[in-house]
């Protein structure tokens, strides 16, 4: 029996459910938790400069391990703040944990100084969310909460927590436990059989991956089954790494800016093999065109994902790596055959991009040459527009878990707080973020936290002076009206990263790109790198918004 | 309400939920994000009060499987029944609607 406070209670199962490090940010509805804090020293507060920079440092923590990952906000404008990473974190199942503060429960829906109502702000954002009434419903919730989080198909959580509450005190016999994942249901034999069967029957079949393989640790077995198969496998942005470029099967990101043969495999296959993955319209362009022949086993953990916007000929509802694993026996060994020779034929006319006109200073050439220098260890962010884009298409990813980036909200300032997070976790690992300066601009303020905690973490910046994906998107389909997505006015981001604390380079000052490219990369601790990019440079192929993804804009092609 | 969603054909679902003041919120937040029709709503606590019943009128043939997957990834929803060819409850309460 030991008597405590509500936020002692709180810090102390963090800790027992394995939280170490928590990003955050203090204010007079959470004090009470920082003062839990400052008795607590096993576990290392991240304090950010804006609560979604929290957020975003706890999902960079989450996204590369794998586990749940904490943040702190105060009530109000510190919740609504942190609201952003937490859509972020559900749109692509992250499971974070967000713990608000609120003003006492006696002053609830009184308009009270920095009142907000995040129970019902957070709940079309959040796999469940709370508002403590009482100190005792800590001991309930704070499992509940983790085991949420973490089971099934996984996903943010937010508890928020009145003042009081933290203050209260409680005695307790011992600390709630972490309770064991539920055990996910699994297929059936008789659908397995019929799944093997549609497989081993197929003439054309596409494996078809994404993030569900990364949650549920699907990597080798998903790539274990493609290769027995002899399945071309696509990826979404958030299965990439499932297969690496190099290898047979791969066949790259599928959809708005895949390569084309990517999707024109897609639109003759007659098997889609879909796994952990939700039909995205970036993925699938307009879906009632999107494999037109193909029958469609899908195999996800989240029943209502199974049909949710394309009819399945067969659903398979478990965990994915349990699945393709029961699935593996069933399934015949298949040899490069006509079809496979098809889609290789198909990679050869239409590749990813031209060796001819690859150019070093083009965002392709420094995205590999940044791949090259950092090394395969290295874990890569994003932010969001055609750099993230780009990247999407060249970088080497070859194992999941190694870019990090925000698939489902395309959250612009993601990448610099999700490498913060990401560098937290693998101190050992080199982390590298491809930014634009549209994106850093949104989240800049973090530079000071990874300039004071000094990681590892080069950020890179290809400067088109412009917020380029949205410029594309006018110069495409809006006839050239480039309203409000240029910037006329320049800054120095190499100065403001020195104002922070980091080292800096630009690439505008230099003209020995690679030899800059080399050093920054290479030198000890943070560094910001800008390279200013021609504005005209696109992302191709793309598929128009709405349109199916047999209609590809661009991509030069035409080459010996 | 269209002309084939008489009455009698609108499939009916009862949920059983946890009792607590933010569960309304989840489920009418549910239909209203998801854009799935509901005609009518009716909810009770049941006998001690820890949990609640709650009657769902869902104008959604078509996509009632996914109505239902989705209302049972609500943490509190504890339990979902479909009646396929409506329920008296409403007929019940239909005296209390008429203008
Ligand atoms: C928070 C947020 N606001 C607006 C957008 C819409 N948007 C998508 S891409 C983009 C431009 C990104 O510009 P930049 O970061 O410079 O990258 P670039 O496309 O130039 O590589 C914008 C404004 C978004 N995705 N996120």
């Amino acid at each position: 029996m030991e008597e405590m406070t509500g936020a002692q209670l709180i810090i102390r199962t963090l800790h027992k459910f394995g939280i170490t490090t928590i990003a955050g940010i203090p204010g007079g509805a959470n004090l009470p938790l920082y003062d839990a804090l400052h008795q607590f020293p096993e576990i290392r507060h991240i304090l950010a400069r804006h609560e979604q920079g929290a957020g975003f440092i706890a999902q960079g923590m989450a996204r590369s391990s794998g586990k749940p990952a904490v943040c702190f906000a105060t009530s109000g404008p510190g919740a609504t703040n942190i609201l952003t990473a937490i859509a972020d974190a559900y749109l692509d199942s992250t499971p974070v944990i967000c713990i608000t503060g609120q003003v006492p429960l006696s002053m609830i829906g009184t308009d009270a100084f920095q009142e907000v109502d995040v129970y019902g702000l957070s709940i079309p954002i959040t796999k469940c969310n709370y508002l403590v009434r009482s100190v005792e419903e800590l001991l309930r919730i704070l499992p509940e909460a983790f085991h949420a989080a973490t089971s099934g198909r996984p996903g943010p959580v937010l508890i928020d927590i009145p003042k009081d509450v933290q203050l209260a005190h409680i005695t307790v016999d011992r600390l709630p436990d972490l309770p064991e994942p539920t055990r996910p249901s699994a297929p059936s034999e008789t659908d397995l059989h019929t799944a093997a069967q549609m497989i081993n029957q197929a003439e054309r079949p596409v494996f078809y991956v994404g993030g569900g393989i990364v949650h549920s640790c699907a990597g080798k077995a998903a790539r274990r089954f493609a290769e027995k198969a002899c399945l071309p496998t696509a990826m979404t942005l958030m299965g990439l790494g499932v297969l690496p470029p190099e290898h047979d099967l791969y066949m790259g990101m599928l959809g708005m800016h895949a390569a084309r043969s990517t999707n024109i495999m897609l639109d003759e296959c007659d098997l889609l093999i879909a796994a952990g993955v939700r039909f995205d319209d970036r993925a699938t362009g307009k879906i009632s065109a999107f494999c037109p022949d193909a029958k469609i086993v899908h195999i996800d953990i989240d029943p209502a994902e199974i049909s949710k916007l394309k009819q399945a000929h067969l659903g398979l509802v478990g965990d994915i790596r349990a699945t393709l694993e029961q699935l593996f026996p069933l399934i015949a060994e298949r040899q490069i055959n006509g079809w496979n020779k098809r889609v290789r034929n198909l990679r050869a006319e239409y590749p990813f991009f031209c060796d001819e006109n690859f150019d070093f200073a083009s965002p392709y050439g420094i995205i590999m040459r940044a791949a090259e220098i950092v090394g395969d260890r290295a874990i890569v962010t994003t932010d969001v527009g055609k750099h993230q884009m780009w990247t999407a298409q060249v970088y080497p990813v070859n194992r999941t878990r190694q870019l990090l980036t925000s698939g489902g909200l395309g959250t612009m300032g993601f990448g610099l707080p999700a490498a913060i997070g990401a560098a937290l976790q693998n101190p050992d690992r080199p982390v590298i973020c491809f930014s634009g300066d549209g994106s850093i601009m949104m989240n800049i303020q973090e530079l000071a936290t990874l300039a004071e905690h000094n990681l590892n973490v080069k950020v890179v910046v290809l400067n088109n002076q412009s917020l380029g994906l949205v410029r594309q998107q006018q110069k495409l389909f809006y006839e050239g009206h480039y309203v409000a997505s240029e910037y006329n006015h320049t800054v120095d981001l190499a100065a403001i990263a020195r104002g922070f604390g980091l080292k800096s380079f630009d690439g505008s000052t230099s003209m020995l790109l690679d030899e800059l490219l080399s050093v920054a990369l290479q030198s000890e601790g943070p560094a910001l790198i800008t390279i200013p990019i021609d504005i005209e440079e696109d992302v191709y192929p793309m598929v128009p918004p709405g349109a199916a993804n047999s209609v590809m804009i661009g991509g030069k092609y035409e080459c010996a | 309400m269209s002309a084939h969603n008489t009455v009698e054909n609108v499939a009916v679902l009862e949920l059983m939920v946890r009792n607590h003041p933010g569960v309304m919120s989840h489920v009418c937040g549910l239909f209203s994000r998801r854009a799935y029709n509901v005609e009518g709503i009716v909810c009770l606590p049941v006998d001690d009060g820890g949990q609640s019943r709650i009657f769902l009128k869902v104008g959604e043939e078509e996509r009632l499987d996914q109505v239902v997957k989705q209302l049972e990834k609500l943490s509190d929803v504890l339990h979902v029944n479909r009646h396929q060819d409506g329920h008296p409850v409403f007929a019940d309460l239909q005296q209390y609607f008429h203008a």
